[in-house]
């Protein structure tokens, strides 16, 4: 594959006047509505793709907070009834010395959030502000970040597993607690945040002096 | 406008702008097996495979059947004091089924069964067709778009994750055996991970729209 463009600066679809689909990389001339090949809505750049990304990630991170508070699981084994947190359930697996199974919940659900916050937000920041790591870093880290994020899932999907399976009445039962629902909930808002956002604007500083 | 700009439109599908930072690429024959890179942020363009089509359909096929095995089936057993709880996929997703639980149970579930099988489905409605060689179904585009919107969506990896977590939290109050699901949602992760392989989204467009036309 060669580039028809210069060969130092390369040649965007933007710069060349035309629209190229971000979906399947099907080239339009200018004013098309819809790709012609899968369909598309096109436009050259999303203009309001910072805004939704701002949006859902504010979203993400006020669910985020009753979600580390309140109770993910309740376990009750003879009548007695314990609240475990997202942070008390690693707690907990610490003291039953499964470390490898701590560090995989307390990656997805404490670090990688968290990580994917301060990604996310770092992403929309350096469109607009002076560039700090090249366009490869931050495509990268974009990569990354629209990667790992649905792994944070897993959580949910232990408390869903656990309330299934222990239900023996009076000897040990387990019930979700209403954490299960905010931090699933700051999950798919993260994960909004990061598809709307448009990898192309990482490229557009560079070319800037020209557009 | 540049003289760009003028170019005529059948001129333009020769082109292609990478979907990640918009640069122009001229298109070229890409060998099988060979990979194609965008210049400037290294995406992979174009990846095609050997007979990847048939494949793809294949195992979207056995995908299918598959989640039906692993969705009935028991998938975990477990023992305590005499008690004996069996509980298969669809029991997780009913767990939440109470009360303000209700919209969890649904996200549940249409994360690891509604959203993989609706993946898989779109998936052989845009691409059966092409693998026996016929003209693609009327609305082949709009499937496929909507299993690539699903993508990111469809969990069912994550969920065989948590299997493992929940598995070593509840060890130390009973005995757990894995049960016949189990092993079928575990295939099921393998054959979709081997599936999104094959799949070059790039390639499969344009076939879609190469054979939409003839």
């Amino acid at each position: 594959m060669e580039n028809p463009g210069r060969t130092r600066e390369i040649l965007t679809a933007r710069r060349a006047g035309l629209v190229g689909c971000s979906r399947c990389g099907r080239v339009h001339a200018p004013g098309a509505g819809t790709c012609l090949r899968c369909g598309s809505r096109l436009a050259s750049r999303d203009r309001l793709s910072l805004q939704r990304v701002w949006a859902w990630l504010a979203a993400g991170i006020v669910v985020y907070i009753p979600a580390n508070i309140y109770p993910m699981l309740l376990t009750t084994q003879f009548g007695k009834t314990s609240e475990n947190t997202i942070v008390g359930g690693v707690i907990d697996l610490v003291e039953h010395h499964a470390y490898g199974i701590a560090l995989i919940v307390f990656t997805a659900s404490v670090l990688i959030p968290i990580g994917k916050f301060i990604a996310i937000a770092y992403l929309a920041l350096s469109v607009k502000s002076a560039v700090m790591i090249r366009g490869h870093g931050r495509q990268r880290l974009y990569e990354v970040v629209e990667f790992v994020g649905r792994w944070s899932m897993i959580d949910v999907f232990v408390v869903a597993i656990l309330a299934a399976l222990v239900q023996f009445d009076f000897v040990a039962a387990v019930n979700p607690g209403i954490a299960a629902v905010s931090f699933a909930l700051s999950v798919a808002f993260t994960m909004l945040s990061a598809q709307s956002f448009d990898p192309k604007t990482i490229w557009d500083a560079y070319e800037a002096d020209d557009t | 406008m540049t003289e760009t700009a003028r170019i005529t439109d059948p001129d333009l599908s020769a082109l292609v702008a990478c979907p990640s930072c918009d640069a122009l690429h001229r298109m070229a024959e890409v060998p099988t097996g060979g990979r194609a890179r965008c210049h400037r942020c290294g995406m992979v363009l174009m990846a095609p495979r050997e007979g990847a089509l048939t494949r793809i359909v294949m195992l979207s096929t056995t995908a299918l059947v598959l989640m039906v095995a692993a969705v009935f089936f028991p998938f975990l057993e477990l023992q305590a004091g005499g008690l004996r709880q069996r509980s298969s996929v669809f029991d997780a997703v009913m767990a939440f089924s109470e009360g303000l639980m209700l919209p969890l149970s649904v996200a549940v579930a249409a994360l690891i069964v509604i959203l993989p099988l609706a993946r898989f489905a779109a998936i052989l409605y845009a691409l059966a067709p092409m693998a026996f060689g016929k003209a693609p179904a009327r609305h082949a585009a709009r499937a496929f778009r909507l299993a690539e919107e699903l993508k990111p969506w469809a969990m069912a990896e994550i969920f065989i994750v948590g299997v493992a977590v929940a598995l070593v939290k509840v060890a130390g109050l009973a005995q757990v055996s894995l049960g016949p699901a189990f092993w079928a949602f575990a295939t099921l992760v393998m054959v979709t991970a081997l599936k999104d392989n094959f799949m070059c989204r790039l390639t499969i467009w344009k076939t879609l729209e190469e054979r939409a036309k003839s």
